[in-house]
């Protein structure tokens, strides 16, 4: 394709929290300096920064992207910010991609930041603004509403019950017991899962991650460069983004369509025949635990309406056969949603190089995938990587 | 690397570090106001339900029957070509019961859940749903596949937008039980 190998050679992340003391710039700087020293650089090795956050109402700045540029060392460099609702924190290492495998940069440093705790009374408010200002907006809907829509048109579909699904985030918050980064990690069983609040049948309060302040970063840097970083880089093999329309109560709610167009893309580029075998550990999005399910089967991992049954069967368990969320997801690490993201494609990065400590899965796998969903629910982002 | 070795940044706040004056904040309440105009397609549709009577738009190139109606299709990126009343009944592809309002606070104990559904309007093209609420309708009993009706404002306090209708019931409460279950697409 006349394009250059790309690889993350170096990664940053700070805990995920329901309030943190730092602003959205000071994480940016936390997370960005500890990428660059995790790889023995500095600003000045850095040609280009890209910056990764989720919507400016969150914090209530305008042009967050320019505000956040000093902590996310952006001063004085090529920047810029991307923003693709939900699934933006797997975009940012792709936007990175094409400024390295372009040629146009040797080093660039990936940022992505959010601090949901701003807006007060709860940043939902904020979302009431995706929808349709005339069609949607004046039934005041929240976005569980259409997540819960979603859920039961899933459910329907293959006959699942809430505790088929509700197994997803015992398996997540458990998996983020051994993330030191987590914020909502805990043992749970189902029954707590049904029995915590119900907010918006199906969607109880546990089947929900939730409200974040983070921010994470990656230093990819070309071939030649990689090379004499690191005896251990993790390459981009694939690469896939899609969105569907905004009319979203025509679409079939039970599979994301937007997620397998995203995924063929960066599995054709990886030349991934059967993703359920030749892929070995996953980090789908999972902001509700239903989710997890819906994008496994988007992504191909499994046949449609299968991935409860796998869960419940213990496959997708840290030791399974095809380990998935091992970092313990959005549900359990939590959801400070750009920074969420890019904690899937560290975590993937990690376990790669076998260094994911406590959270290291067993089988030294060597390919593995994040995904990030968003907007109204239609955005599908894939990211495949390769030891 | 390993996460485990470093120590990371992000310092969780707790409500006694508000109480006690341990950190201090900035509050700002914007008050910004904002008129959306409908447009063509949407301007013609909120006229409509100022009528009582909803319209489609049609693309002669892949025949969908489109709502909400658009001037261009999305997917031949070609104009649609006419308009066409469509019932007001529908079915419901999905639906929840919410205990949570637009921004998260919770209904009241007294307060009913609100029921909003996913409705494919007849007369439409098969799939082509809208968001509104189900009413009278006991939230046990709503099933998926479930035939509803438009309950309208009276013509008089019709202001030509989505809540003209108030929202969909069932087309008849016994009916509505022994309906089969939605076929799978």
């Amino acid at each position: 394709m006349g394009m250059r190998k790309v690889a993350i050679v170096g990664a940053g992340i700070t805990k995920f929290v329901r309030r943190a003391q730092e602003t959205g710039k000071e994480l940016s700087w936390q997370a960005s300096k500890m990428a660059l020293d995790s790889c023995g650089l500095t600003l000045d090795d850095v040609d280009m920064v890209t910056l990764g956050t989720a919507p400016d109402a969150f914090d209530g700045v305008h042009m967050k992207g320019e505000y956040l540029a000093d902590g996310a060392g952006g001063c004085r460099k090529p920047y810029m910010r991307h923003y693709v609702g939900g699934g933006t924190g797997v975009f940012s290492p792709i936007h990175g991609w094409f400024h390295v495998a372009s040629g146009m940069a040797d080093i660039c440093l990936v940022v992505a930041e959010e601090k949901m705790s701003s807006c007060h009374p709860h940043p939902q408010g904020a979302f009431l603004t995706i929808f349709d200002h005339t069609t949607e907006q004046p039934l005041k809907p929240t976005l569980i509403w259409i997540f819960a829509l979603e859920m039961n048109r899933y459910m329907q579909a293959y006959g699942l019950s809430k505790a088929d699904i509700a197994r997803v985030s015992v398996k997540n918050k458990g998996n983020a017991l051994d993330h030191p980064s987590a914020q909502v990690a805990e043992k749970i069983t189902v029954e707590d899962v049904l029995a915590s609040e119900t907010l918006c049948w199906p969607v109880n309060r546990l089947d929900i991650s939730p409200a974040s302040d983070g921010a994470a970063a990656v230093v990819l840097a070309s071939e030649r460069v990689a090379r004499r970083l690191t005896d251990k880089p993790v390459w981009i093999d694939g690469v896939g983004f899609s969105i569907d329309t905004a009319y979203w109560g025509t679409r079939d709610l039970s599979y994301p369509r937007y997620v397998e167009t995203a995924a063929r893309m960066a599995y054709d580029m990886a030349g991934i025949k059967e993703p359920a075998k030749e892929i070995h550990i996953a980090e789908p999005y999972d902001p509700f635990d239903y989710k997890e399910l819906h994008h496994m089967e988007g992504l191909m991992l499994c046949p449609r309406g299968e991935a409860a049954r796998l869960t419940a069967e213990g496959y997708t368990a840290r030791d399974g056969n095809l380990p998935i969320c091992p970092s313990g997801g959005a549900l359990g690490v939590g959801n400070p949603i750009a920074a969420t993201g890019l904690m899937k494609v560290i975590e993937i990065f990690l376990q790669l190089r076998g260094e994911a400590g406590k959270r290291q899965v067993p089988g030294k796998p060597t390919c593995g995938l994040a995904q990030a969903w968003g907007d109204l629910m239609q955005m599908g982002t894939v990211i495949v990587l390769r030891s | 690397m390993e996460l485990e070795k470093y120590k990371l940044g992000g310092t969780h706040l707790k409500s006694s570090d508000f109480e006690k004056g341990k950190v201090l904040t900035t509050a700002w309440q914007p008050n910004l106001a904002y008129t959306w105009d409908n447009g063509v397609a949407i301007g013609r549709y909120l006229d409509e339900l100022k009528n009582g009577r909803i319209i489609a738009r049609v693309c002669h190139e892949c025949h969908r029957i489109m709502l909400p109606p658009r001037m261009f299709c999305e997917l031949c990126f070609r104009p649609t070509d006419e308009w066409m009343y469509v019932q007001d009944t529908g079915v419901v592809s999905t639906f929840s019961v919410a205990r949570v309002n637009w921004d998260a606070s919770r209904r009241g104990p007294k307060e009913p859940p609100l029921l909003p559904a996913v409705i494919e309007i007849d007369g439409a093209t098969k799939g082509m749903g809208i968001l509104h609420m189900l009413g009278e309708v006991d939230p046990d009993d709503i099933k998926a596949g479930m035939k509803v009706r438009a309950v309208w404002k009276k013509s008089e306090d019709r202001t030509g937008a989505i809540t003209d209708i108030l929202y969909f019931k069932p087309l008849r409460a016994a009916a509505s039980k022994k309906a089969p279950a939605r076929r799978k697409r």
